[in-house]
């Protein structure tokens, strides 16, 4: 596999100690956007993945600790960036308001 | 070949949608996708259902092809527009396969179902009815793929491209980010690869940059032009992306996609490693 899986945010069954966890919900007027585009950029803004939001607007990156952007893609040209700052061992939460 | 022949845009497609000559397949390792909706008309392939054999690591073989397409209602003399998720990663992979297989007439829709979706364009959910046909596959055309050999054997020599993210060339990474880390294969790339990510080659919607984009893009990062090319990523589907780029839209005679990449050849027992970490 090397896709997307399907996102969702339980952590059921991945080992939070050894992953660089990335996760959180992208809205719009504040419901939740199912089907839009999370991308993640290393620091340089280099591309290095990318998600599809869950049907509860949900998406998760495994990472490794450091400064990241998160970039939001939706349809009606919709657009939005986040910094965040990942840690091993940490599930760092993020929500993207479009 | 070039970019005209072998990507169409998404108003192209909608004039096509009751084509019968053009047959839209959406190729996709996440095949709730396809459940969910899709384009008018699109039959679907499973990534790895459809095109990998189930027991051994290898594509199913002509008779299967054969099999699958004749059950998808594609004919020999049909137009195959294939287009998907991740960017066209997969249905760049089945673009590539179509090729290996001997399909002429087969094209990419340009940022695939990404670009359809942030388009607002329409999509169904019902399953198109096509009859079955006969199809036949012609032999597989090795020209185009290249095997574990051929690449320890183009170190130094030949143009490698490794179109992985920098964090997985280097060695930071074992998979994409999106994805577990645990893996059993050790960590690198093969010496003498240039690390040009395929996200380099499209922009954010997922459509190919135009072809001077293209060219600057692995002139700058290295790639001789004069030479023949090897591209490889962690399972060969982003690298059939980059395949797509240089063999496809930019007419380079000799490039070759290691559908092996990384999980083969970090996982090989004595061959040559560079890791930056």
């Amino acid at each position: 596999m090397c896709g997307a899986p399907v996102q969702d945010l339980s952590l059921e069954g991945i080992d939070v100690a050894t992953e660089t966890v990335i996760q959180g919900t992208v809205t719009r007027d504040g419901q939740p956007e199912g089907g839009a585009y999370v991308r993640l950029l290393d620091a340089s803004g280099e591309f290095t993945a990318e998600v599809v939001t869950s049907a509860t607007g949900a998406f998760r990156f495994f990472a490794r600790p450091g400064s990241w952007t998160l970039r939001a893609l939706a349809s009606g040209n919709a657009t939005k960036d986040a910094n965040v700052d990942a840690k091993q061992g940490d599930v760092t939460e993020t929500s993207i308001s479009l | 070949m070039a970019r005209n022949d072998v990507l169409v845009d998404a108003d192209w497609v909608e004039q096509h949608l009751d084509d019968p000559k053009v047959v839209l397949v959406e190729v996709d390792e996440d095949t709730a996708a396809y459940d969910k909706n899709h384009i008018r008309g699109a039959v679907r392939i499973d990534w790895k259902q459809d095109l990998q054999d189930p027991v051994r690591r290898d594509f199913v073989s002509k008779e299967q092809f054969e099999k699958l397409l004749s059950e998808k209602g594609i004919g020999d003399d049909d137009t195959v527009v294939l287009y998907g998720g991740n960017n066209n990663w997969f249905a760049s992979y089945a673009y590539w396969y179509f090729k290996l297989y001997g399909h002429d007439a087969v094209k990419l829709l340009d940022g695939g179902r990404k670009k359809w979706e942030l388009d607002s364009r329409e999509l169904v959910d019902d399953q198109p009815q096509r009859g079955k046909t006969s199809y036949t596959a012609k032999q597989p055309n090795n020209d185009i793929r290249a095997f574990r050999d051929e690449v320890v054997d183009a170190i130094g020599k030949l143009n490698l491209v490794d179109v992985r993210s920098p964090d997985e060339f280097s060695g930071k990474l074992l998979a994409p980010a999106h994805l577990p880390q645990e893996q059993s294969q050790r960590a690198g790339h093969v010496p003498t690869a240039k690390n040009i990510p395929w996200s380099k080659a499209a922009n954010d919607d997922g459509t190919f940059r135009s072809d001077d984009e293209l060219k600057k893009l692995y002139s700058d990062e290295g790639v001789d032009f004069g030479k023949d090319t090897i591209a490889y990523c962690r399972i060969g589907e982003r690298s059939a992306h980059t395949w797509f780029v240089l063999h496809e839209i930019l007419d380079q005679p000799q490039v070759k996609n290691y559908d092996g990449s990384w999980t083969e050849y970090g996982s090989l027992v004595g061959v040559p490693i560079e890791k930056d970490v």
